[in-house]
């Protein structure tokens, strides 16, 4: 790794707090963003001369918070800037105590700065964006890759949701405690929509995507430091490890997608299948379940069987009814159904999820799983119309791909 | 004599590693540990998940409580280290500068050790 290599590394870790602290400085998104992006430029020629300083982030804001406040005074009156070396010169009695004025409240910028971007005025895909934007610090053009939209596009949206931002005031004094949980609520939802839509992607555009559940994970983890003893963070970060830790499973050399029963285990990802599981456990201790937990749950006992074969069904039937109760919705059911079939056969399966059609007519997955479940029943002809509107309402070529390979063993 | 080197690194700047990054770096250190191997001088080396898979058990009281999270709340954590048989503290710093550079960044503790226990079998 070289020096630069590092240095970005250090900037990127140390981005959500010294923007979150920028931010409650300076009450404003866009001169909290360009300061932290000034102090960045700093650093990149002050660093390798000087040595990296021990604390990246309060090097960070004290340059940033100078910076600024020089630009403003600057543009009131035309006096001289003070050269740069003695504007960021900082010795470490400096730095200590911006470190200590941080400490109590860097927990909660960094939590503002999340809970900002997932505002429920904004729309999920502005949500995403945002989030990317501001605590992630990824380009613009890297967004609009991900999204598969251009650049100036994809500007004008994250500007749309900045302005709606701005209106929405949310405010800066430190949450209660209760409005300190919704936060954490809210972001931890808006964490998994940016997993999901880097998850979400298939092999064409998944090198554009696949960094999104990268970042989504390290957001999470960056999360649960702050809040080291909510079961739920634990869950939804665990949820997120298992899952992607079969990303190099899911897709066959053609494209198409692999279902979890076809998937090569061998190609799972160990080490974030260690760490998700270790989550778990430690969600579990306390007693407090919740949807996350129960789909990692779920996530964990596929993880934890060696086989397809030899898959707990009736312990994952259990948490999904479960998870029904919690926060039932179709397609909550629709999984239990896979559940369902192979522990009870396709017929029960069938009669679970047929009262769902008018909610899931426009699903892709309702009538990939009521074509699956309909061929297991020898009912081919009412398969193939399903999987027909299966693929009319495929997103990606790889859904598409995947169902005609159910239509060619029908005919075959 | 036998020393453990343990690694303190900012978890935030080791979790912004790209996959390329992070695995460039495990293959410069494979390099510098196969030559601790050949020499006879390596011992376990262990890298440690994130912080927050950590459990810390307080066992200052009867019952002992147990807190979510690392023992420690530092701008750098231990996320690993390794075993290394050296002659003295010298040859022990010329190890860790060794590894430093294949691991740039963050901070090498060195620490003789006391009582080593192997352990039979592996886990």
């Amino acid at each position: 790794m070289t020096d630069l290599d590092w240095m970005h590394a250090a900037l990127a870790g140390a981005r959500p707090r010294a923007v979150g602290a920028l931010l409650r400085y300076f009450r404003d998104l866009d001169t909290a963003e360009e300061a932290f992006q000034e102090a960045s430029l700093r650093a990149l020629t002050h660093w390798p001369r000087q040595g990296p300083p021990r604390d990246p982030a309060a090097w960070l804001i004290l340059v940033g918070r100078n910076v600024a406040l020089d630009a403003g005074r600057r543009s009131r009156r035309e006096t001289p800037l003070p050269p740069d070396e003695v504007l960021s010169d900082l010795d470490d009695a400096e730095a200590a105590l911006t470190e200590r004025l941080d400490e109590s409240h860097y927990r909660d910028d960094i939590l503002r700065l999340l809970f900002i971007c997932c505002h429920p005025d904004l729309p999920a895909t502005q949500q995403i964006a945002l989030a990317l934007r501001i605590v992630s610090g990824l380009s613009v053009r890297r967004i609009a890759r991900a999204f598969l939209v251009g650049e100036t596009a994809m500007e004008q949206r994250i500007t749309r949701a900045k302005a709606r931002v701005a209106q929405a005031r949310v405010p800066f004094e430190a949450p209660g405690p209760v409005e300190r949980a919704e936060r954490v609520a809210a972001v931890a939802a808006m964490l998994y929509l940016v997993f999901n839509e880097g998850y979400s992607a298939d092999r064409e555009s998944s090198p554009a995507r696949a960094p999104l559940c990268d970042e989504a994970i390290r957001l999470g983890r960056l999360l649960l430091r702050l809040f080291p003893a909510e079961p739920e963070i634990m869950g939804l970060v665990a949820l997120m490890l298992l899952q992607h830790a079969r990303a190099a499973a899911r897709f066959s050399p053609d494209g198409s997608v692999v279902l979890l029963d076809a998937q090569d285990r061998r190609l799972w990802d160990g080490r974030m299948i260690a760490e998700g599981l270790a989550l778990l456990d430690k969600a579990m201790r306390h007693r407090a379940p919740g949807p996350y937990q129960v789909q990692a749950a779920i996530a964990a006992l596929h993880a934890r069987s060696p086989a397809a074969e030899e898959t707990d069904w009736a312990q994952i039937d259990r948490l999904y009814a479960t998870l029904e109760i919690m926060q039932g919705s179709p397609v909550v059911t629709l999984n239990r159904a896979v559940a369902v079939a192979k522990l009870r056969g396709p017929a029960e399966a069938l009669a679970l999820i047929e009262p769902l059609a008018p909610r899931l007519s426009g699903y892709f997955y309702f009538f990939g799983v009521k074509g699956a479940l309909l061929s297991q029943l020898g009912r081919s002809d009412e398969a193939r119309t399903a999987f027909d509107r299966a693929i009319a309402l495929a997103t990606t070529a790889a859904e598409a791909a995947h169902i005609r390979q159910h239509l060619d063993r029908l005919r075959g | 004599m036998l020393y453990a080197i343990l690694c303190y690194h900012a978890e935030e700047v080791v979790g912004s590693w790209s996959r390329e990054e992070d695995a460039a770096v495990m293959e410069k250190l494979a390099v510098v540990q196969e030559r601790l191997a050949r020499d006879g001088r390596l011992g376990p080396v262990a890298r440690l998940l994130p912080t927050t898979a950590a459990t810390t058990l307080r066992k200052d009281r009867e019952p002992g409580i147990v807190l979510d999270g690392p023992f420690a709340e530092t701008k750098e954590q231990l996320l690993g280290f390794y075993v290394v048989e050296c002659e003295n503290l010298e040859q022990a710093l010329d190890t860790a500068r060794e590894l430093g550079r294949a691991n740039p960044g963050g901070a090498y503790e060195i620490r003789p050790i006391a009582y080593f226990q192997p352990g039979g079998g592996t886990p």
